[in-house]
């Protein structure tokens, strides 16, 4: 068996042992802990695809999970429309919004880039808060109706979330091991690594930046418009603030940067963690659950920048370049 | 040298600021030839490279590539015209492997993910490190990095091949198998540009040599010739060579 196969059978094995958990464990409160952590970890991975293959620090994807869940919402709530095509629109939007963004923005280098990306994610929070049509500051409640997979709204039964969420980690999942393999996942890996020597081997450097961004915004808004079926309410607080930016980007840093398994591996330890100092504490307005988010990526850059996989890597010499 | 120059640099300056790195350069490059380029620390061989593969702009002048004006041409346009390139200071893509360094140049020729792979497994075995195939490139030593910049350069399938330093650092042994290699690269039909300072290394091997002294062509011809030059030894070569 080859090292690729390999991933597919640990693929299975993983979703069907996450795929029985929901018959296992029946308390709503660590079915939900189990939802956000298979959501989370898609929406890493999404991340990952930008951030971790072609090396584009984006701390502003709330944007994109905004768009997304405002997207389903507004379609649903006004229009009727089912929010599996709302959260397709919104993926939709979103990548072309990924677009005309990375057309100025891939032009900055480095820290510059992220800065960018903050800065653009708050103005859209800013908009959106402003902007009476999707409910300004309100924001916007979904009607209640019954349990149905056309609504995506389960009131007694949590389960459907967690196989909603799983499906959604496997799909970004499965698009990221076929994409690694091909011509743009070595033009991605590339671009990260050397940008000079990428251009002079043929790779389209500017191209490459803008597929990573458009997919990994795509995938985004899918992520958002799942949440906001999830929660079945949204405000511009809710979806938008820069403390989603943060948990897409940490999973995939936690567990390995730019590797298949890192978002799913670090939004297993994350999302738990985050969940239960939040019930603990109270509330997410106190912004602990930010420090301790600024102290893990201290922790994970000082001690392991290559993130939790890397422990299980023989090959893995962070220190052996010259 | 027969036939139509498969790269023409016509009057190209560079300027960095108030510091000019060229100055003037005109030069004629034939199909299928090994030109030396030499000249001392800062002459501006590097600098006038980076201007052929198009990752410099340059000041003023034009540069025409199998006829074609590439002057304005960006250097991924380049490289698939047939333009390869080493950096004089290995630039390898330190996440990937060896094999997956070259296979990144493959993607220029080919999509298809088992054709790169097979081609830059046969390209690492041509230049010599088949057997680091799967090693991490940042574990590589020195000498096998220089070989991995000239693999992932060829496997981009250049016409015209710039290799800026590639036997620098190399033992009397090493050389000698770079040499040997650098035959091999011209023997299948690459028309090659080498930027070395060591001339017991140039020499034999180049068939014409060029000399840049502060920017500007001071010399150029067979390279028993321009190490006779009397310009070229009090610039470059130095006294040590006025006997030979
Ligand atoms: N990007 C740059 N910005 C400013 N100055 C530069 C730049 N690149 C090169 N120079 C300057 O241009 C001059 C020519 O440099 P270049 O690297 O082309 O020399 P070289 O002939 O390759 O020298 P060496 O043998 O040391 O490699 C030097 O004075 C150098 O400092
Ligand atoms: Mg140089």
């Amino acid at each position: 068996m080859t090292h690729r196969q390999l991933q597919l059978v640990l693929l299975s094995g993983v979703v069907i042992a996450l795929a029985i958990l929901p018959r296992v464990i029946t308390d709503v409160y660590m079915l939900n802990v189990l939802v956000l952590t298979l959501m989370y970890a898609a929406l890493s991975q999404s991340w990952n695809i930008l951030g971790g293959y072609c090396g584009q620090i984006s701390l502003g994807h709330a944007l994109y999970f905004g768009v997304g869940a405002y997207a389903t919402s507004v379609f649903y709530a006004s229009f009727g429309i089912t929010p599996w095509l709302g959260a397709l629109a919104g993926g939709v939007i979103s990548m072309l919004l990924a677009l005309g963004l990375g057309y100025p923005c891939f032009r900055l280098k480095g820290h510059y880039f992220s800065i960018a990306t903050i800065v653009i994610a708050e103005i859209g929070l800013l908009l959106v808060h402003n902007w009476d049509a999707v409910g300004g500051a309100l924001g916007i409640q979904w009607p209640i109706g019954p349990d149905s997979w056309v609504t995506l709204q389960f009131a007694r039964d949590k389960a459907p979330y967690v196989y909603l969420a799983l499906g959604l980690f496997v799909i970004t999942w499965l698009v990221t091991y076929w994409i690694e393999d091909s011509r743009w996942g070595f033009w991605w890996r590339a671009v990260k690594d050397n940008p000079e020597a990428a251009e002079s081997l043929g790779v389209e450097v500017f191209r490459s930046k803008m597929a990573a961004a458009a997919l990994s915004a795509f995938f985004t808004a899918l992520g958002g418009g799942f949440y906001a079926a999830f929660v079945s309410y949204i405000d511009p607080e809710s979806v938008m603030t820069f403390r989603f930016s943060l948990l897409f980007a940490l999973p995939a840093v936690l567990g390995g940067i730019g590797t298949l398994w890192g978002p799913l591996v670090g939004a297993a330890v994350l999302i738990p963690l985050t969940e239960i100092t939040r019930s603990y504490m109270g509330g997410s307005g106190n912004g602990l659950d930010l420090i301790i988010y600024g102290a893990l990526i201290m922790i994970i850059s000082l001690a392991k920048p290559e993130g939790i996989l890397s422990l299980f890597h023989r090959n893995a010499k962070p220190d052996a370049r010259p | 040298m027969s036939g139509e120059p498969i790269l023409e640099i016509r009057n190209v300056s560079k300027h960095f600021g108030g510091l000019t790195a060229n100055d003037d350069v005109s030069l004629n490059v034939g199909r299928g030839e090994i030109l030396g380029l030499i000249g001392p620390n800062g002459a501006g061989k590097s600098t006038l490279f980076n201007m052929i593969a198009g990752a410099l702009p340059v000041t003023a002048g034009t540069i025409r590539f199998n006829g074609r004006d590439i002057t304005a041409m960006p250097g991924t346009a380049r490289c698939a015209l047939g333009i390869g390139r080493t950096f004089q200071v290995p630039r390898s893509f330190d996440t990937m492997t060896v094999l997956e360094n070259v296979m990144v140049g493959g993607f220029m020729r080919s999509s298809s993910t088992g054709a790169v792979r097979r081609a830059a497994i046969e390209t690492l075995d041509f230049v010599g490190i088949g057997g680091r195939a799967d090693a991490p490139a940042v574990e590589l030593t020195p000498p096998e990095k220089r070989r991995l910049e000239m693999a992932r350069a060829l496997a981009t399938r250049p016409q015209l091949l710039l290799l800026d330093e590639v036997m620098t650092g190399l033992t009397p042994a090493e050389a000698k198998a770079g040499v040997d290699l650098i035959r091999k690269v011209r023997d299948q039909g690459v028309t090659i540009i080498m930027v070395e300072h060591v001339m017991e290394i140039v020499m034999p091997l180049v068939d014409r040599a060029v000399v840049l002294h502060l920017g500007r062509l001071l010399a150029e011809g067979n390279p028993a010739d321009v190490v006779r030059d009397d310009k070229v030894i009090t610039a470059y070569l130095g006294e040590r060579h006025r006997a030979a």
